[in-house]
């Protein structure tokens, strides 16, 4: 295939893919969403429409994930900021990209930092509130002592990008590649 | 743009493949598109496919991965069987009962004493009740000591079809090999696969707090029920580690005082377990001894007193093999270690109890088979007038074993576990809700079938056809477990990883296997085979067929097989298998690396934020996807 071929067959596929995202995103409210976006609707889901979603249904942190990706921030995605969730979270996006969006998810109260609130707030959406007061104030301590390297008592995101780098198995982040085929 | 200029590299890299290469290319393309529909129909083949993905689903990959574990076993016993009856058990029918035209030839033994080789089967006589016939059926002796179930049955030297000569005691020792051999192979095949995994991704010995809050989520799960066994499994495995680290510091915080005390406290109890060890061991013997010296005599005609008698030994070991693990792991909880050696160790202790009692009943038996006290049974090597065919007799108890084993596996599911879902279910008394349902315990169920297994291997060699008990006995225990499993049981509080199981399922199994070797060796090679009875009347023991046979090869061939088994060849066999060894392990390293760096080389732009906007690695990951199912 020569690269005339490549990058017809790279748009196909984007143009393919877009639409196929634009069919989920429409059928989730067909009243509102328009079929035709040529006039650039400005048009916005609330966020539980999409934490309803199949994918994200089960996942504790879809309230954050889909605030993380709202322009507003405040959970309702346009189409765009649909299509750039999916994409962060499809396996090819690259692990900087991952991180820069996992931290802003891991942070809860927005404020640049993964402070200990925010720490104990992932804990306690990871293990749906079973561990006790102490074991997460020690988990917390932990973390803030394995990855905090300026030494400010919260992670900021130099921090979260070296602890990514050192460790090359960490894996996050990662929606079924499958996904893609079968939307 | 950067992304354009990535593509005119990537166009000025695309040589124009010549005729023959584009040819190789498609046919491989073709070929493995064929391989892959190929794997998905023999996928749908596979026996209880549907069973275990639903278990899977709904309780977990550890307990899963034991029912994945049990169809192993059923298929491994079924191809053992399937060697054994096809090798042994068929030309010994079609020349006994002259089918195809086929002869057989008895070789009479010579330099034998005459006494060695008188046999008289003492079968059903006279009136025979019907419970004679079901006392027959469970304890192997009577009418079914006569059948191709034991070794007293394979009497032929030759047979012969047409021509061809067929040699049955050296086909019968050569199916023991195969047999012992094809379950290593396979065992230590499946056991790779699970190591490679754990190679390529390194699991959890190095994992940091930081791994399991941040990436511990998986974000592929879309099923109810998995998300709460993931959650449950993040749970205990953020407990367990904090509980590790309080364990530390309290281990680096003892005093000297309070080392003393642990590490006496700690001998006394290994004391004390070697002391109930050998309670084990000493019961088992005299309970085989018992058993043997009044089963054998034949007044004793009482129906279920006799019954109970054969069955002494198993039940002595069926109690020694509940017993001992409970007071293994009530004793463990003083010996102050961390909480993974706990259960590391018990399990440890657990299999060593258990296989090693196997061991104890051969080991009495066999003190009863070649006690001697007269010159004439020191002639014959083992005691001629009360066994005058002692594999058959070891066939009998592996046989009753084998048997007891299934019947307390059925019992304890039917009186135990069902009654105790119906107590905690109707009954809401304190006690009875405190108890409450059974949880599956994957490390004790794994240890009674690899107890089952290795009684199969060792019993193989006496009784050819148990390989088909063995498979129809696991057969009906999948069905069972699974039953018990749904009704019950509760979910299990500490979820357990499949791949760390698979490897303890077939470490332990590897021990049953290996364990399995000792007593057939020394059957095989020290023991004197019985003459009067099976394929190695003629020989001193048997292995003797073996130089036997080689003796009459050619004299090359001779000197040949000689030079194989002599040190001069061991020695450089044995240096030259090290080195392939280590640079097998140095190849896995390299490719681990390259697999890595060609992951990085995926990425077809390098991230810039002003040019590429997230939406171009959809695009990527599905491209890559499409290459994969050979649609590019």
């Amino acid at each position: 295939m020569n690269g005339i071929g490549y990058l017809k067959l790279v748009i196909g596929c984007f143009f393919l893919l877009v639409y196929r995202l634009h069919g989920r995103y429409h059928e989730m409210a067909p009243n509102v969403v328009p079929m035709d976006y040529t006039k650039d609707p400005d048009v916005k889901l609330p966020m539980q429409l999409i934490i309803n979603m199949p994918e994200l249904k089960e996942n504790p942190f879809k309230e954050r994930i889909v605030e993380s990706f709202s322009e507003d921030g405040e959970g309702s995605l346009s189409f765009n900021d649909f299509v750039d969730m999916f994409s962060v979270l499809s396996e090819m996006a690259p692990r900087e990209l991952k991180a820069i969006y996992a931290f802003k998810i891991y942070d809860f109260n927005t404020d640049n930092f993964i402070c200990k609130s925010d720490l104990e707030k992932t804990l306690n959406k990871l293990t749906r509130e079973e561990l006790t007061a102490e074991e997460i104030t020690l988990v917390c301590e932990k973390v803030i002592e394995e990855a905090d390297m300026d030494g400010d008592g919260k992670l900021g995101f130099a921090d979260f990008e070296n602890m990514i780098s050192k460790d090359n198995d960490f894996l996050f982040l990662h929606i079924n590649k499958t996904f893609y085929i079968n939307l | 743009s950067s992304f354009s200029s990535h593509l005119d590299c990537q166009q000025a890299d695309i040589k124009y493949l010549s005729g023959w290469k584009q040819w190789k290319r498609t046919s491989s393309k073709s070929l493995k598109k064929v391989l892959n529909e190929v794997k998905e129909l023999l996928s749908y083949l596979e026996l209880w496919r549907h069973d275990i993905h639903s278990i899977e689903g709904k309780f977990g990959t550890g307990i899963q991965s034991y029912f994945s574990f049990l169809r192993f076993l059923v298929l491994l016993n079924f191809i053992i069987f399937i060697l054994m009856f096809s090798v042994i058990t068929l030309p010994s029918i079609i020349s006994k009962y002259g089918i195809f035209n086929s002869s057989f030839a008895k070789i009479p033994p010579k330099n034998i004493e005459p006494h060695c080789t008188v046999y008289k089967p003492s079968g059903n006589k006279g009136l025979v009740y019907f419970y004679t016939y079901l006392k027959d059926l469970f304890s192997g002796t009577g009418f079914l000591k006569e059948t191709s179930l034991f070794y007293g049955y394979y009497t032929i030297d030759t047979a012969w079809l047409s021509n061809l000569s067929y040699n049955l005691p050296l086909a019968y020792l050569l199916a023991t090999f195969a047999y012992l051999g094809l379950s290593l192979l396979w065992i230590i095949k499946r056991s790779v696969e699970g190591f490679k995994q754990n190679l390529v991704r390194d699991e959890d010995q190095f994992q940091s707090y930081c791994n399991k809050v941040f990436a511990g989520w998986d974000f592929c799960i879309t099923d109810p029920n998995a998300a709460r066994l993931k959650h449950r499994s993040l749970q205990y495995e953020l407990q367990t580690d904090l509980e590790e680290e309080r364990l530390k510091q309290k281990i680096a915080d003892r005093t000297m005082k309070e080392k003393l005390r642990i590490y006496s406290l700690r001998i006394l109890i290994n004391i004390i377990v070697f002391a109930v060890l050998s309670g084990c061991f000493y019961s088992i013997y005299r309970a085989t001894v018992f058993s043997q010296e009044n089963s054998n005599d034949i007044s004793n005609t009482n129906f279920q007193v006799n019954l109970l008698l054969q069955y002494l030994p198993s039940m002595v070991i069926t109690l020694a093999n509940f017993i001992a693990p409970q007071i293994f792991s009530f004793l463990i909880r003083f010996e102050d270690y961390s909480p993974a050696f706990e259960i590391r160790l018990t399990l440890m202790r657990c299999v060593f109890v258990r296989l090693a009692n196997i061991g104890v009943l051969l080991f009495s038996l066999w003190s009863q088979i070649s006690y001697c006290a007269t010159d004439e049974c020191k002639a014959c090597g083992y005691n001629y007038e009360l066994y005058p065919c002692w594999e058959s007799a070891v066939g009998q108890e592996m046989y009753k074993l084998m048997i007891f084993d299934f019947i307390i596996i059925l019992a304890v599911t039917l009186f135990v576990d069902f009654p105790r879902k119906l107590l905690v279910a109707h009954c809401s008394c304190k006690p009875v809700q405190w108890c409450g349902l059974q949880e599956f315990g994957i490390p004790d169920n794994v240890l009674e079938i690899v107890y089952g297994q290795t009684i199969c291997w060792i019993g193989t060699f006496f009784s050819p056809l148990l390989p088909a008990i063995a498979t129809i006995k696991y057969f009906i225990i999948f069905y069972i477990k699974k039953i018990s499993l749904i009704h019950t049981c509760k979910p299990a509080a500490r979820p357990v990883r499949a791949s760390s199981s698979n490897f303890f399922f077939l470490v332990v199994l590897l021990i049953g296997l290996v364990l399995a070797f000792i007593p057939l060796g020394i059957s095989i090679a020290h023991i004197p085979s019985s003459k009067a009875c099976g394929p190695f009347r003629s020989f001193n023991t048997s292995w003797a067929v073996v130089p036997d046979t080689i003796l009459g090869f050619p004299t090359g061939l001779q000197q040949v097989l000689h030079g194989i088994a002599s040190e001069a060849f061991a020695v450089p066999f044995f240096m030259v298998t090290c080195l392939i060894m280590f640079y097998i392990i140095a190849l896995a390293g390299a490719h681990k690396r390259v697999v890595e760096q060609l992951r990085e080389q995926l990425v077809m732009v390098r991230f810039d934020p002003l040019v590429c906007t997230p939406k171009v690695f959809i695009v990527v990951s599905v491209i890559r996807h499409a290459e994969e199912q050979q649609f590019l």
